[in-house]
């Protein structure tokens, strides 16, 4: 849908050469009309979705591989490649039955032999970023051509969400096995949309898989995606023309897209959360009284109006939280609501701490203008209940090594969400956790997370996630701030786009 | 001349292999992990352990130093972490579109610049002059990005010109790619014609105080042809020079350029290269700089010694 501009008069040789080349094409012609871009905010990385890490990379994979099962906006699994599945008597087994006829785009078969041979490359290919999803997948067993069990070392859940993700997508086994790991050079899967072309820095670009299961779903013949990470430039393509759908858009910048009589946004809240985290126990930047008494952690965050940092700073566009589920998770417990501020109650915890104030602390952040403009406002709230705090922007890779080393006093960043809720709490609250910097330990909290993978029962889980939630508000290694919204702009043309929870782009039904 | 060029050479191998030490070794000072960047979100240990024995990143960091260049010598940079491409085919990629773009920003500041500056010169004292000198001020004053995101909302958002950002390469298309370089080529340029205006303008002055100029006047010569042929051609020999040495500033300010209009050039790849902290390809493009820097030296070396042989032995 990129228009070029050009107002030519052309010649009747040159007419003549386009109609013979139209002729030649036969329906190729319409297919350049046919066809999407869409902004991304960063180049993903490599296409192999083994060992892809990017959030951008996984909206290409949507369109590019097929995944064992889908999950919907209200975050129920739905099938995809697998039709059904069924949990073994003791939790330890999953039986996945499989899409008849399925290809993947290098004309191979898509059957049982494919998922074990997929599962087990994320499991063992050195370069995998897979590992730790499916750890607890033990063996798979092809039972018959269509059908496959995954045998689980222990009971575990959270493995059904880990397949509707990169963990769940189908690569083809021939292509990967002859390219190893340089299969992202030249991806083959079985999605709706087959590797074309890549420019690094520049551009991706799919074409139509005519072979794919559900082709009549989707209507564009070429989609084309452009990272373009400046998200006022992004905007700009938009506006000019040269884009049909943009993704995060700044929520500064809704205002700009509603008021454009050609385009029109789409937003939901995502998955993951922002917080500012405090280290605990990792080394010696924790001693202090912010580090280790639990109260003044408390009076901190009763110096927080999480609201009007949403308004501030985000004109209302995000959803403020106190939980590592955001509000509309099914996860998120009704039973603990966000506390509001309150400056005397705070004031009165340190006072019982008899910690004399100013209280320092240094927060270390990103240099992103956003995390810079959410701790200001909060740098401001807290001085009045008698935090001194020292603000630190750092670049996203040195922060991120600061906190494996403990070198930190608190810091804010957040997390991209996942579907299952254990993928939001686990890895950064239990002793062992891979994510917990701030080396926060309550081997209470280990025994209610540990037991909540076991469980199939959404309430029975629910139960749990809530029990340690309210431990953790409590101790509170880390003071949720708040939800941030996917926001996409696009062109008013384009129907049938649905804003879900993930981020992701979903290519089914849309037409423009 | 040919012993000067390659006494030349034979200095700049030192320099490489300096350059290339020092960004090695600067690299790792950095702080912040590749492996930790590139694990993932989830930084997951075994694949931590895994991705370090691959890129021989537990090596001492002489031994690591060592691999490479042994590898460099051979023709192969290594390949990127981030995205597994080899950097040889990136910068393949990448330097063209650069190349380009300083080329046509090239262009820009010397059809502005250079008659600015004659007329400037030329007119001193009179309102032309002034004039000139105040469209240059603003040229060096007014910063790259600023004046980029005006022009995309000006000539893209309001009147639908050109697109706003992107790149077509010229093979697919001569018509688009001139389309999409067009208002990079001219920020890029913007400032550069303006120094090129203000050494224009200087040089010339000089050269019109000199007595041949009056000498030239006095035998009845038209005035357009003092100016041109006897003025602007000597007073081009310290531009030229400037030139040369100003292409290796425009490499820099491409850097920025790249960003704002999404050209997939050098600039943009070594600014993610370092965010990502993808040693290969920043050891990679640096060393080409480099060595594109030492040519352009080279260059403007010979340059001098051709338009004044007296240096030659210097």
């Amino acid at each position: 849908m990129s228009s070029t501009g050009h107002s030519f008069r052309p010649s009747a040789a040159l007419l003549r050469g386009v109609a013979a080349a139209v002729l030649l094409a036969g329906f190729a012609a319409p297919a350049a009309a046919q066809s999407l871009r869409i902004g991304l905010a960063e180049d993903p990385d490599v296409l192999d979705p083994h060992q892809a890490r990017t959030f951008v990379g996984r909206i290409v994979f949507t369109a590019l591989c097929d995944k064992l099962i889908d999950v919907t906006p209200e975050l129920k699994f739905v099938p995809r490649l697998a039709t059904s599945w069924e949990w073994g008597a003791d939790g330890k087994s999953l039986t996945f039955k499989l899409r008849d006829g399925v290809k993947f785009h290098d004309g191979e078969p898509f059957n049982a032999e494919a998922v074990k041979y997929n599962i087990e490359r994320a499991k063992t290919l050195p370069e995998s970023r897979r590992k730790s999803e499916i750890t607890s997948v033990a063996s798979v067993d092809v039972v018959d051509p269509l059908t496959v069990r995954l045998n689980l070392s222990v009971a575990d859940v959270t493995v059904l969400a880990q397949l509707s993700d990169r963990s769940g997508m189908m690569v083809s086994p021939k292509a990967a096995a002859a390219a190893g790991a340089n299969y992202g050079a030249k991806p083959v899967c079985s999605g709706p949309y087959k590797f074309a072309e890549r420019v690094q820095n520049d551009r991706i670009v799919l074409e139509r898989f005519a072979d794919h299961w559900n082709k009549a779903a989707y209507s564009f013949d070429k989609i084309t995606y452009l990272p373009i990470p400046d998200s006022t430039v992004r905007l700009a393509n938009l506006r000019s023309g040269d884009l049909d759908i943009i993704e995060r858009v700044e929520p500064t910048d809704v205002k700009i897209v509603k008021g454009d009589a050609n385009l029109k946004s789409a937003a939901a809240v995502g998955l993951g959360f922002q917080s500012l985290n405090i280290n605990v126990a990792n080394g010696d930047r924790s001693k202090n009284p912010l580090g280790q008494d639990k109260r003044i952690r408390q009076a901190f965050e009763l110096s927080l109006d999480r609201d009007a940092i949403n308004q501030v700073v985000f004109e209302g566009q995000f959803a403020p939280g106190n939980q590592p589920f955001p509000p509309a998770n099914p996860y998120n417990s009704k039973e603990i609501p966000i506390p509001a501020r309150n400056v005397d109650k705070a004031k009165a915890l340190i006072k019982e701490a008899g910690v004399a104030t100013p209280i320092q602390v240094e927060v270390t952040m990103s240099n992103a203008p956003r995390s810079q403009a959410i701790m200001q406002v909060i740098q401001s709230m807290a001085q009045e209940t008698g935090f001194a705090i020292k603000l630190k922007a750092t670049e996203f890779a040195t922060m991120l090594n600061e906190g494996t080393k403990g070198d930190f006093q608190a810091n804010q960043y957040g997390w991209s969400g996942r579907p299952d809720p254990d993928g939001n709490i686990h890895a950064f609250v239990t002793c062992k956790g891979g994510l917990n910097d701030w080396k926060y330990c309550n081997p209470e909290v280990d025994k209610i997370l540990d037991e909540a993978r076991t469980l199939a029962d959404p309430a029975a889980r629910k139960a749990k996630y809530t029990a340690a939630t309210q431990i953790l508000l409590q101790d509170l290694p880390n003071i949720y701030l708040y939800h941030e919204s996917w926001i996409w702009g696009m062109k008013k043309k384009i129907d049938g786009f649905v804003a879900h929870p993930d981020g992701m782009i979903r290519l089914e039904n849309v037409k423009g | 001349m040919l012993s000067f060029i390659a006494r030349r050479l034979l200095i700049a191998i030192p320099t490489i292999i300096l350059v290339s030490i020092f960004v090695f070794t600067l690299q790792k000072l950095l702080p912040g992990d590749p492996i930790l960047v590139l694990a993932g979100e989830e930084r997951d240990p075994v694949v931590i352990a895994a991705l370090r024995e691959k890129y021989r990143l537990n090596d001492p960091l002489p031994l690591q130093y060592i691999a490479w260049a042994w590898q460099a010598l051979h023709g192969n940079l290594g390949i990127s972490l981030r995205t597994n491409a080899p950097v040889l085919d990136l910068i393949a990629e990448k330097l063209p579109v650069t190349l380009q773009l300083a080329a046509m920003a090239m262009t820009f500041a010397l059809l502005i610049g250079i008659p600015a500056g004659v007329m400037a010169a030329v007119r001193k004292g009179t309102a032309w002059d002034y004039a000139a000198t105040g469209i240059a001020l603003w040229g060096l004053s007014i910063p790259n990005f600023f004046l980029g995101i005006m022009l995309i909302f000006l000539v893209s958002v309001q009147f639908n010109w050109l697109p706003a950002s992107g790149y077509v390469s010229l093979t697919e298309s001569v018509s688009q790619n001139l389309r999409t370089m067009i208002m990079p080529a001219f920020v890029l340029g913007n400032a550069l014609a303006a120094s090129m205006m203000r050494h224009t303008r200087s040089a010339m002055l000089g050269v019109l105080r000199q007595d041949y100029i009056r000498t030239a006047r006095a035998k009845g010569l038209l005035e357009p042809r003092v100016i041109l042929r006897h003025a602007l051609r000597n007073a081009l020999v310290p531009v030229v020079t400037v030139g040369t040495l100003l292409f290796g500033e425009l490499l820099a300010g491409a850097v920025l350029t790249e960003q704002i209009f999404t050209i997939p050039g050098f600039g943009k790849l070594i600014v993610d290269a370092v965010f990502n902290r993808d040693y290969a390809v920043v050891q990679g493009v640096v060393l080409c700089t480099a060595i594109g820097y030492i040519g352009l030296n080279l260059l403007a070396d010979v340059l001098y010694v051709v338009l004044n042989p007296r240096l030659r032995t210097g």
